[in-house]
C-alpha cells in the first residue's frame, strides 16, 4: 500500500446486504476482530446495500438512489471497513463514477476514499498478529474477482492465514479464476455459472482442504452451495469467521 | 468510395472535436531500457531462434560460400536460388569454387524437398541426381559430395514461379542485422534481392554479419533510419514457418520455409 | 425480441453439453494463460510497455481523422490504392469490383477478422469466385463449413482427431492419421498449389502506419507473406481504428501482441508492406489495395467512453482469460468476435436489439481487464452497454431494446427497499423469517438449486446482532 494511515481508534463497519441476510455471524466476527485490536467499531443501523446489483444490471439511477442513502451514515474521516471485496470495490471504485456530476459527488468521493476491505485493513493498517488456538486443519483460499482486481487484495488474506500455526494453506489451482457467481449472471446464465462453479469445486477437491475460505459472500453462497449440493467434504467459510474461530480456539 | 471517405472523416472529426481525447505521453523508456552487452547479443539471438528450430552455421568472410556449399551438399540439397547482383550473390559465386553458376536452368522437379528436419541422404531423388561437382572442395571426403546447383534469381517471379514452387530447394538472402530481444533477423528485400527468395523455397539460408546486432526492433529502425525511406517490403524473420493451429501442437513448415538456416559470417 | 437474434443462452447450453469441446477449451486456455504469464514474468517491463502501447493506441485515436488522411496520402504516394467503405456491403462491393476488373478466379486469403465481419467469403463464393483461407486454422474451419471459434486460433475447438477426420473426408489422398505434423504437411501441399495459382491475395492489417504508408502484418505460418507477395494483386482490409501515427509506434504493439496472444516472444514473421512491386523489382504484387472499413466504428468513436473499444489490437488474450469463454467456446457467441472484446464490440456494431444479451454473458470478473495489453476498460464498457440496453435513445444502436417494464419494476422496488432504512428493516426481517420457506421451484431459485443448495437466511440479520451486542450506531 502506498499510504499507511496512522492506526485509528474508531472505524465504521459496512456489513453489506448478503452478510446481513445470509452470513451475519461472519459479519459479527469481523466486528469482533476489529474490536480485539482495541478499536471502537461503529455499525450504522441505517445501512443497507452498496448498490452494486442495480449498477451492474444497467439500472444506474436505482443504484444511485441506494448508494446515496448510505452516504450520510459515515460522517467524519474514520475508515470504513467492509467484509467483502466486491462491495468495497463498488464503493471505492465505482461510487465516484456513479455520483459523477451529482450534487453530492464530493461527498461520495470522500466516503469512497475511506473504504477498506477487511483483510486489507487488518494487514496494512492494524498489522495484526494472530495466535492460533485451533486444531490442525488444511484450508484453501478462494480469491474473489473484485477483491483481487478492484481492491488489489491478493496476498493479505493468505498472509493472515499463514500466521496461523496449525493451518495448512494449500493454494488453489486457478486461484484467480471466477467461481461463476457474478451477481445476476448466476441466474441469467445458470448453466454456464454451474459449469464454472463445477470447475471450482473440482479444483477445491484437488487441494484436499477441509475448508475453502473466502472474503466474499457471493462466492461463498455459490461455492458453498455447490459443495453442499455435491456432498463434498470441503465447506466454505468467510475469512472473518474462520480467523475469529482460530484465535478463540474453536 | 469518395462519399464514404468524406462522410467518415467528417464524422470522426466532428465527434472528436466535441469530445477531444488527451492521450498520455508515449514513454519509450521501457523499450529503450532493454540492453544487452555486445558479447551477449549473438548468443541470445541464437538461443531464442534455436528454440524455434532455427539452425546456425558459423563461417568467416573468407569461407562462407564454401561452408555453405559443403553444408548443403551434406544435407543433400540439390538447388540453391540466389540474388546474382547482390554483394552476397557475387561472393557466393566467387567462393563456390566454379567460375560461373552451373546452369541457368533450374534442376528438375524434386517434389516436396526435405521432410521435417530429416537430413537423411536416402531420397531416391537425392544427391545421386546430380553429377559430382567439377571443382570439388579440397579435403578428401568432402569433395565427393555433389554441390547443389546454383540458380540465379535474375528474372521476374512470373518466369520463375514453377521452379521456385516446385523444384528449387533452398534460397539465400542477406540480412540487415538481427535483434537480440526477440531473436529476429531483419530482411530488407530489394530489386536485386526479391522477397520470395526467403519465402518460397523449403529452406531459407540467411547470412548474418555480426556487426549489425541490435537490442530491440525499435533500436534497429531508429539506427537504420527506416521511417525516412521504407522499401516495398521489410521483414522480421524469427524462425522457420510454424503453426500451432492443430490442437496447439507446434508443427514446422506449414506455408513458408520448413527450415531456416542462419549462416553467421564472423569477421 | 428479434426472431433472428442469436440465442447465446441456447448456444452455450449446447456447448456445455459437449464434453469434448469443454475439454478442448479448458486445456487450450489453461496452456495459453500459462505461456502468456511466462512472457510477462518481469512485472516492471509489462507495466512499462503496456502503458506505452496504450498511449500509442490512445494517441492514434486522439488524431484518428488526421492520421487516416495521412495514411491515405502516404499509401497513395507509395502506390497503394486506398478505398473507403462505410458498411460491409460497401467493402464487399469494392472487393468485387477489383476482382472483376482483374478477372479473378481464385483468391487466397490470410487471416483477417474484418473480412469475417464482412462475410466476404460467402459473397465471393456466390459470385463464383473460389476463395481459400490459408491460415491453417482458418483453412480447417473453412473446410468444416463453420466459423472461427477464436480470433487467433480459429480451430481451437477441434482436436487432432477431429481434424484428421475432417481432412480424410474433404481432401483426396488424405490418410487417416491423427498427427499434427502430417496434417500440417498435407495442408501445405494443397495450399502451395493455390498460392502459386491465385489471382488475388487478401489479408488483414495489424497496424497501418500513417507516417510511412506501411501495412504491418504478423503471422507464424508464412501464408500471410504468400498472400501478400505472390499473387499479382493484394487487397488488404482494415478497420479504421487500426492506424498508428509513427513507425516507432509499431514495436510496442508488436512487443505485446504475440506475447499476449500465444505466449511467444514474437511471431515468426513481421511483414511490413509499403507498396506494390516497383519498377525493376522482380516480385511482389503489381497492385496493392487498402480497404478502410467503418461499419459502425465511427459511431463507437463518437462516444468518449465507448471509444476505448477501438484501442483493441486483436490479440485475443481476453478470450483466453475469460472464464465464460473458456466454458462455452467461441461458437456460442455466433459472432465474428467472441469473448470479452466481442461482448463489447459486436453489440455496438450490430446493435442492442440483436446483441443486447451479449454484455450480460459476463460475470464482470475483470480477468480480461487485468491482462489487456492496451488497457481497455472492457468491464466498464460492458456495464455501460447494459445501461444502454435498457435506456431508450442513447449512444448505441437500438438503445433501450432490452427495456422491460417488469425488470424496471423489480429494480424500482429493490431501490425503494434499500434506500429507506425502515423499508429495509421490514423487508429483511420478513425475508429472514420467511425466506427459507420459499420453494426451490421459484423461477430464479430453481436455476440456482440445480447444482447448489438453497441460500439459507440466517434468521437474525447483522443489524439485529449488532444491536443485541450493543455495537454503537453512530
Amino acid at each position: 500500500m502506498d499510504h499507511q494511515p496512522p492506526k485509528p481508534t474508531r472505524v465504521y463497519y459496512f456489513g453489506t446486504c448478503l452478510v446481513d441476510l445470509f452470513f451475519p455471524d461472519a459479519g459479527m466476527a469481523g466486528i469482533e476482530l476489529l474490536q480485539s485490536q482495541g478499536l471502537t467499531v461503529v455499525f450504522p443501523q441505517g445501512q443497507s446495500c452498496c448498490g452494486q446489483p442495480a449498477y451492474n444490471s444497467g439500472y444506474r439511477a436505482d443504484a444511485l438512489k441506494v448508494a446515496r442513502a448510505q452516504l450520510d451514515l459515515f460522517p467524519g474521516g474514520d475508515p470504513i471497513v467492509v467484509p467483502s471485496g466486491s462491495c468495497a470495490g463498488m464503493m471505492k471504485k465505482h461510487w465516484p463514477d456513479l455520483f459523477r456530476g451529482e450534487p453530492d459527488e464530493a461527498k461520495a468521493v470522500q466516503v469512497a476514499g475511506r473504504v477498506w476491505e477487511l483483510t486489507q485493513f487488518l494487514v496494512h493498517v492494524l498489522d495484526v498478529r494472530l495466535t492460533d488456538k485451533g486444531e490442525p486443519v488444511r484450508v484453501t483460499w478462494h480469491a474473489s474477482c473484485h477483491a483481487q482486481r478492484e481492491m488489489g487484495v491478493v496476498d493479505e488474506p493468505k498472509d493472515l492465514l499463514r500466521q496461523l500455526a496449525n493451518v495448512e494453506l494449500v493454494e488453489l489451482k486457478r486461484e484467480k479464476e471466477c467461481c461463476g457467481f457474478g451477481g445476476t449472471f448466476a441466474v441469467r446464465h445458470p448453466e454456464i455459472s454451474a459449469a464454472m462453479v463445477g470447475d471450482k469445486v473440482a479444483d477445491i477437491e484437488g487441494t484436499g482442504a477441509a475448508r475453502v475460505v473466502s472474503g466474499d459472500c457471493g462466492c461463498l453462497l455459490n461455492i458453498g452451495g455447490a459443495l453442499e449440493a455435491g456432498a463434498k467434504a470441503a465447506r466454505g467459510q468467510h475469512i472473518a469467521q474462520f480467523l475469529k474461530e482460530r484465535i478463540h480456539g474453536r | 468510395m469518395p462519399d464514404a471517405r468524406d462522410s467518415i472523416l467528417t464524422k470522426l472529426r466532428k465527434t472528436r472535436d466535441v469530445h477531444p481525447l488527451t492521450p498520455p505521453a508515449s514513454d519509450f523508456a521501457p523499450i529503450e531500457a532493454k540492453r544487452w552487452a555486445d558479447e551477449e547479443r549473438l548468443p541470445r539471438i541464437r538461443r531464442l531462434m534455436e528454440a524455434v528450430h532455427t539452425e546456425f552455421i558459423d563461417a568467416t568472410e573468407a569461407d562462407w560460400p564454401a561452408v555453405l556449399r559443403e553444408f548443403l551438399a551434406q544435407e543433400g540439397v540439390g538447388s540453391l536460388v540466389y540474388a546474382p547482383e547482390t554483394e552476397a550473390g557475387k561472393q557466393l559465386v566467387e567462393g563456390w569454387g566454379v567460375a560461373s553458376p552451373a546452369s541457368n536452368s533450374p534442376s528438375p522437379p524434386r517434389g516436396e524437398g526435405r521432410g521435417e528436419g530429416d537430413a537423411s541422404h536416402d531420397s531416391p531423388e537425392g544427391p545421386a541426381a546430380h553429377p559430382p561437382h567439377p571443382n570439388p572442395l579440397p579435403g578428401g571426403e568432402r569433395g565427393r559430395t555433389p554441390a547443389p546447383t546454383l540458380i540465379p534469381y535474375d528474372r521476374p517471379l512470373e518466369d520463375l514461379k514453377p521452379q521456385l514452387f516446385e523444384s528449387i530447394e533452398a534460397g539465400l538472402t542477406a540480412t540487415r542485422g538481427a535483434i537480440a530481444e526477440t531473436g529476429s533477423l531483419i530482411l530488407w528485400p530489394t530489386a536485386e534481392e526479391p522477397r520470395t527468395l526467403s519465402l518460397v523455397p523449403h529452406i531459407h539460408i540467411a547470412l548474418l554479419r555480426t556487426d549489425a546486432l541490435y537490442d530491440t526492433f525499435l533500436q534497429a529502425m531508429r539506427d537504420q533510419g527506416w521511417a525516412q525511406a521504407m522499401p516495398t517490403n521489410v521483414l522480421l524473420v524469427s524462425g522457420p514457418s510454424k503453426t500451432a493451429d492443430i490442437e496447439q501442437t507446434l508443427a514446422y513448415g506449414v506455408h513458408g520455409p520448413k527450415r531456416l538456416i542462419v549462416l553467421v559470417v564472423h569477421p | 425480441m428479434d426472431a433472428n437474434a442469436p440465442d447465446f443462452a441456447a448456444a452455450s447450453r449446447a456447448a456445455l453439453a459437449d464434453p469434448q469441446l469443454r475439454g478442448n477449451f479448458r486445456r487450450a486456455m489453461d496452456g495459453l494463460m500459462g505461456k502468456r504469464a511466462a512472457q510477462f514474468a518481469d512485472a516492471g517491463e509489462w507495466h512499462g510497455v503496456r502503458a506505452l502501447a496504450a498511449a500509442v493506441r490512445l494517441r492514434a485515436l486522439a488524431k484518428l481523422p488526421e492520421l487516416l488522411e495521412k495514411l491515405e496520402e502516404n499509401c497513395t504516394r507509395n502506390g497503394i490504392t486506398v478505398h473507403w467503405a462505410a458498411t460491409t456491403d460497401d467493402a464487399n462491393a469494392i472487393a468485387l469490383d477489383i476482382l472483376h476488373r482483374v478477372d479473378a478466379k481464385l483468391v487466397v486469403k490470410g487471416k483477417s477478422m474484418v473480412t469475417e465481419e464482412m462475410h466476404l467469403n460467402a459473397v465471393l463464393e456466390s459470385d463464383g469466385i473460389e476463395v481459400l483461407e490459408s491460415d491453417l486454422g482458418e483453412y480447417i474451419v473453412q473446410l468444416d463449413g463453420t466459423m472461427p471459434s477464436h480470433i487467433i486460433m480459429p480451430a481451437i475447438h477441434l482436436n487432432t482427431k477431429q481434424i484428421a477426420h475432417l481432412f480424410k473426408r474433404k481432401l483426396k489422398d488424405a490418410e487417416s492419421r491423427e498427427d499434427a505434423a502430417y496434417l500440417t504437411d498435407l495442408a501445405r501441399r494443397v495450399l502451395r498449389a493455390k498460392f502459386q495459382a491465385a489471382d488475388v491475395g487478401m489479408s488483414g492489417v495489424n497496424a497501418a502506419v500513417a507516417e510511412t504508408g506501411t501495412l504491418c502484418l504478423i503471422e507464424n505460418e508464412g501464408n500471410g507473406r504468400m498472400c501478400t507477395t505472390v499473387p499479382p494483386v493484394h487487397i488488404a482490409f482494415m478497420g479504421l481504428e487500426k492506424v498508428v501515427e509513427k513507425l516507432e509506434d509499431v514495436p510496442p504493439v508488436i512487443s505485446l501482441l504475440p506475447r499476449s496472444a500465444t505466449g511467444q516472444p514474437i511471431t515468426t514473421y513481421v511483414n511490413m508492406i509499403s507498396g506494390p512491386r516497383k519498377d525493376g523489382e522482380k516480385d511482389g504484387p503489381r497492385e496493392v489495395h487498402l480497404v478502410i472499413l467503418d461499419n459502425g466504428r465511427s459511431g463507437i468513436y463518437a462516444d468518449p467512453e465507448l471509444r476505448d473499444t477501438l484501442r483493441c489490437i486483436r490479440c485475443g488474450a481476453c478470450m483466453n482469460h475469460c472464464p465464460v469463454y473458456t466454458k462455452v467456446g467461441g461458437h456460442a457467441y455466433e459472432a465474428p468476435y467472441p469473448g470479452p472484446i466481442g461482448k463489447i464490440l459486436v453489440p455496438q456494431i450490430e446493435g442492442l436489439e440483436k446483441r443486447g444479451a451479449m454484455p450480460h454473458a459476463c460475470t464482470m470478473c475483470n480477468a480480461c481487464v487485468e491482462i489487456c495489453p492496451v488497457k481497455i476498460p472492457i468491464v466498464e464498457i460492458m456495464g455501460r452497454l447494459r445501461v444502454e440496453a435498457v435506456k431508450p435513445g442513447g449512444a448505441v444502436k437500438d438503445g433501450g431494446a432490452k427495456a422491460s417494464r417488469a425488470e424496471r419494476m423489480v429494480w424500482s422496488g429493490w431501490a425503494a427497499m434499500n434506500a429507506s432504512p425502515t423499508a429495509y428493516r421490514i423487508a429483511t426481517a420478513a425475508m429472514s423469517r420467511l425466506g427459507n420457506a420459499a420453494p426451490s421451484s421459484l423461477p430464479m431459485l430453481k436455476e440456482w438449486t440445480n447444482v447448489r443448495t438453497k441460500p439459507r437466511f440466517a434468521g437474525r440479520t447483522l443489524h439485529d446482532l449488532a444491536r443485541a451486542k450493543g455495537i454503537p450506531d453512530a
